[in-house]
């Protein structure tokens, strides 16, 4: 049972973790509470479509098709986290304070659920595929002992959740103007990562160049497959083994994410700012 | 190099290739239930459903010890690959 319950905690764990971070960030947001559910139900689906067809996936593209799918899921989550700072940029001021269900933000807004959807979906696909075909694994070996391992992967989803909510509880615990400068770090940070893996698996199937195998290797000091490592792995793209165009892309994606929504506030200061952030100004 | 799991243990489960050098690593699976060829020495991840086989490339390694198991049987299936340094790489 424990076994099983540490596999199934693992990658529920990562997933939560983006969970925990997406719900957050898309505090104050009209209807959020819908689009997460919906990009969580629609992962859980996704996972098991995944590990229904994992052979002719595996098979396709020359059997570089885990390869290339997952390196695809991992960019479209970087656009979609990206996209999602950006529109924070612009309208985090509205929000943070609280001026709620305001004409284009709740318009916008809405639009920033659906990527944020598909980012939580994109999560829980990437680790569900691995727990339904660890499962489905348990149940076709059908020998004694499978309800003790289900038991195990059932506690595993529950512990995961929790570690995600406990995440969730701890930023919700920031005031509300300063959370949302959290959460963007943290959704740049994820993103980065994420944009950085994918590289990393383009560059194991030798379609792009890896511009040196190992940059450093702090294995010793923080093994990526410990907890800790797990989780900085999820949250900032921790990588005990990087490759150069692993670190690249991601300082790439940081700089690019940094600077954007920097601009952005910019102009949106100069063309006049909302109400509630020139309230703010005044009291610094 | 060519890797097979049967009963949930890799054959052979102690290799060795060359340092410096990136090669091929090929699993099949002969079980009936999924596994996940997982090294996180050596970077490698990929999914094996029942009776499949997948290749992916490793290296190049420093001279060493480096584990590989089966994620979803870590206690049965794993093994360790050696990297020896000498006449593969001059």
């Amino acid at each position: 049972m424990l076994a099983s319950l540490i596999i199934v905690f693992r990658e529920v764990f990562e997933a939560g973790l983006i969970v925990g971070i997406v719900l957050a960030a898309t505090r104050s947001v009209p209807r959020r509470g819908a689009y997460i559910a919906g990009g969580v139900a629609a992962g859980v689906v996704g996972a098991a479509l995944v590990a229904g067809f994992a052979g002719a996936l595996s098979d396709a593209i020359a059997g570089r098709g885990q390869e290339v799918f997952n390196a695809a899921v991992l960019s479209v989550a970087v656009v979609m986290l990206g996209w999602h700072n950006l529109w924070m940029a612009s309208h985090g001021r509205e929000l943070a304070g609280e001026m709620k269900a305001m004409g284009q933000a709740v318009a916008g807004g809405d639009k920033s659920l659906i990527a944020m959807a598909i980012v939580v979906a994109i999560a829980v696909l990437r680790e569900g595929a691995e727990v339904v075909l660890f499962l489905y694994g348990v149940a076709a070996a059908s020998g004694e002992g499978w309800v003790s391992l289900l038991t195990g992967g059932v506690l595993g989803v529950a512990l995961g959740a929790g570690v995600s909510f406990l995440l969730y509880v701890g930023l919700l615990a920031i005031p509300l103007h300063r959370m949302f400068t959290v959460t963007s770090w943290l959704i740049a940070l994820v993103a980065a990562g994420m944009a950085g893996q994918a590289a990393a698996i383009l560059a194991d199937i030798d379609w792009i160049p890896s511009l040196g195998f190992e940059l450093w290797d702090t294995s010793w000091l923080l093994p990526q497959d410990s907890i800790l490592g797990r989780a900085l792995h999820a949250l900032i793209g921790y990588s005990d083994r990087p490759m150069g165009v692993q670190l690249a892309v991601y300082l790439v994606v940081l700089a690019v994410l940094a600077i954007g929504a920097r601009r952005i506030e910019a102009r949106n200061a100069q063309v006049g700012p909302a109400p509630a952030a020139a309230a703010s100004k005044r009291v610094q | 190099m060519v890797l097979t799991l049967k009963d949930h243990r890799f054959v052979p489960s102690e290799v060795s290739v060359p340092a410096g050098e990136r090669f091929r690593i090929e699993v099949e699976n002969q079980d009936t239930t999924p596994a996940e060829f997982e090294s996180n020495d050596l970077r490698v991840e990929k999914i094996i459903v029942p009776g499949g086989k997948i290749a992916v490339m490793a290296g190049p390694l420093k001279p060493g010890t480096y584990k590989f198991f089966d994620d979803y049987h870590p206690d049965l299936a794993k093994g360790t690959m050696t990297a020896v340094a000498g006449k593969a790489q001059d």
